[in-house]
C-alpha cells in the first residue's frame, strides 16, 4: 500500500487542507506572503501540494517548484519560512492523529522540495 | 508563432498573447469587458485547433463540445481557427428603471421565454453596439422580470447609459447565467451568513429570497455595508422582509470612522455576533479587495472553504486611447 493510500488519499487531502491553510495563514513568519493572494487560487495550490506531500499522483516538477516560487524568492523567502510551513504540515496531520511514521515519510517528501523552492 | 484565423483572415500572435488581443490589435471588434474570465462576453468558437482548457473554464459542457471558448484567456499553443459565437444571446426588453439612490439603479427586464437561472448567478447584458457589462440576478425565475442592481460607475458606459438614456421598452441582449455563487439545497438547518459591499447586495438578496422560497430553517444573517448611509440602498424592502420570515436577519454597516474600511466595519460587527463559524455557509460579493478579505476571515473564524461561495465585481478596464 503506497503512502498516499495509507494516508487515505483524496479524503486525507480533503481533511488536511483547511487545517493547514488556515495555520499557514494566521502565523506571523509567513502569513505576509499569502495577504493579497486570491483563497481559492491558493486553496487549489495547497491542494496540490498536499497531494504530493502525501506522495499522491501529481504534476509537480523541480521547474514547476522554481518557477512558481521565485516571485517569493525575491521578497525574501528563505529557509525560515520553509521550516515554518513545514511545522505548519506536521502540526497538522499530527492534529488529524496521522501515525508517526507516516507523518516522517510526509515530511521527508516535502523536505525533498526545499532546494527547489528557494531557488537554490 | 501561431496564427489565428477569423472569418476568414489569419492574424499573426505574439508570443503570450491572447486570441482577444490579437484580434483587437487587428483592429477586429469583438465584445470584451472583464478581461479574466469571468463575464464570458468575448466569448467564441474554434472550428478548427486546440484550445487551452483554462479558456474554457467555467462554461457549460454544452458549450465546451462544441468548441466555445473564452478568447480573453486563450492564448494558443497553435493554429486555431475560430468564428463568432452566434445564436448565444437571448433578447430582453428593459420593463421598468428605478433610481434606488443617485448612484444605484434597479433594472428589471422582460424576456420572451424564460431563462433557467439560479438567484445570485450573473448575465452579460450587451448593448445594441456590442458594449457588454456583466450584472447580477437578485431575482428569481419565478419572478415576472430579471432584476438587476446597477451602480453608477465613474465614467461607466454601461451604467452612464442604463441611468441617463435608457427608456423602458429598450431593446437589449443577454448572454448567460455564469456564476457558481447560488443557494444550494440540502442542508436546510445550516446557518448562512451573507456579505456583500455595496451593489454586492444583488446576489445576496437574489441567494436569501432563493433560500426563503427554498424552505430553508436555519438563521440567515444578512450583512450589508457600505462607505455611506445612502450607499445602503434596500434597507426599507429588506426590513419589510426580514418581518416576514423570523429566521432572517439584516444588519446594515457604516464605518464608525473616515479612516475605518468598510470591510473591517463588516468584519468587526460579524465577529462581534458569532465567534465561530464552523457549522456555517458564507455567500461573500462585492469589491474585489473586499471579498477577498472577507472570504479569509469567515475561513479564519472556522468557515469550512468549500462552504464558501463568493463572487468579486470585476471592474471593466478603462479604455486607454
Amino acid at each position: 500500500m503506497s503512502l498516499y493510500e495509507q494516508l487515505g488519499g483524496q479524503a486525507a487531502v480533503d481533511a488536511a487542507v483547511d487545517v493547514f491553510y488556515r495555520k499557514v495563514l494566521t502565523d506571523d513568519r509567513i502569513s505576509h506572503f499569502f495577504d493579497d493572494v486570491d483563497m481559492d487560487v491558493q486553496m487549489a495550490k495547497q491542494r496540490a501540494f498536499l497531494t504530493m506531500a502525501f506522495g499522491g499522483p501529481n504534476k509537480y516538477t523541480g521547474k514547476d517548484l522554481r518557477t512558481g516560487h521565485s516571485h517569493l524568492v525575491k521578497r525574501g523567502l528563505n529557509g525560515d519560512h520553509f521550516q515554518a510551513v513545514a511545522e505548519n504540515l506536521s502540526a497538522t496531520l499530527v492534529e488529524l492523529k496521522v501515525p508517526q511514521p507516516l507523518i516522517d515519510q510526509v515530511m521527508a517528501i516535502a523536505g525533498g522540495a526545499r532546494a527547489d523552492v528557494l531557488g537554490q | 508563432m501561431p496564427s489565428v484565423t477569423f472569418a476568414g483572415v489569419s492574424y499573426a500572435a505574439t508570443p503570450g498573447e491572447a486570441v482577444l488581443d490579437t484580434l483587437l490589435r487587428h483592429g477586429v471588434p469583438i465584445s470584451n469587458s472583464c478581461r479574466a474570465g469571468a463575464c464570458q462576453s468575448c466569448l467564441l468558437r474554434a472550428s478548427a485547433g486546440a484550445v487551452p482548457a483554462i479558456a474554457q473554464r467555467g462554461l457549460k459542457a454544452t458549450l465546451v463540445e462544441q468548441g466555445y471558448f473564452l478568447s480573453c484567456s486563450c492564448v494558443p499553443e497553435g493554429d486555431l481557427t475560430i468564428e463568432p459565437a452566434v445564436g448565444l444571446e437571448v433578447n430582453a426588453a428593459i420593463a421598468s428603471l428605478e433610481r434606488l439612490t443617485p448612484t444605484v439603479l434597479r433594472a428589471r427586464l422582460r424576456l420572451p421565454q424564460p431563462l433557467a437561472y439560479r438567484a445570485g448567478q450573473y448575465i452579460t447584458l450587451r448593448r445594441i453596439d456590442g458594449l457588454s457589462r456583466s450584472y447580477s440576478l437578485a431575482s428569481l425565475p419565478t419572478d415576472e422580470t430579471l432584476e438587476l442592481h446597477v451602480r453608477l460607475a465613474p465614467h461607466g458606459q454601461m451604467s452612464g447609459w442604463l441611468f441617463n438614456e435608457a427608456r423602458e421598452g429598450d431593446e437589449i441582449t443577454l448572454r448567460g447565467p455564469a456564476g457558481d455563487c447560488f443557494y444550494t439545497t440540502g442542508k436546510i438547518d445550516q446557518p448562512m451568513l451573507l456579505v456583500g459591499t455595496g451593489t454586492g447586495l444583488a446576489p445576496l438578496v437574489g441567494i436569501c429570497r432563493d433560500a426563503l422560497h427554498s424552505g430553508h430553517t436555519g438563521p440567515i444573517h444578512l450583512y450589508h455595508g457600505s462607505r455611506t448611509s445612502e450607499g445602503l440602498y434596500l434597507q426599507d424592502e429588506l426590513t419589510d422582509l426580514v418581518r416576514a420570515h423570523r429566521n432572517l436577519h439584516y444588519a446594515a454597516i457604516l464605518p464608525g470612522a473616515d479612516t475605518m474600511s468598510t470591510h473591517d466595519a463588516l468584519l468587526g460587527a460579524i465577529t462581534g455576533a458569532f465567534p465561530s463559524l464552523a457549522a456555517w455557509r458564507g455567500f461573500v460579493c462585492g469589491n474585489p479587495p473586499a471579498v477577498s478579505m472577507l472570504k479569509k476571515k469567515l475561513f479564519l473564524r472556522g468557515m469550512p472553504a468549500r462552504e464558501i461561495f463568493s463572487d468579486a465585481f470585476l471592474e471593466a478596464p478603462r479604455l486607454t486611447a
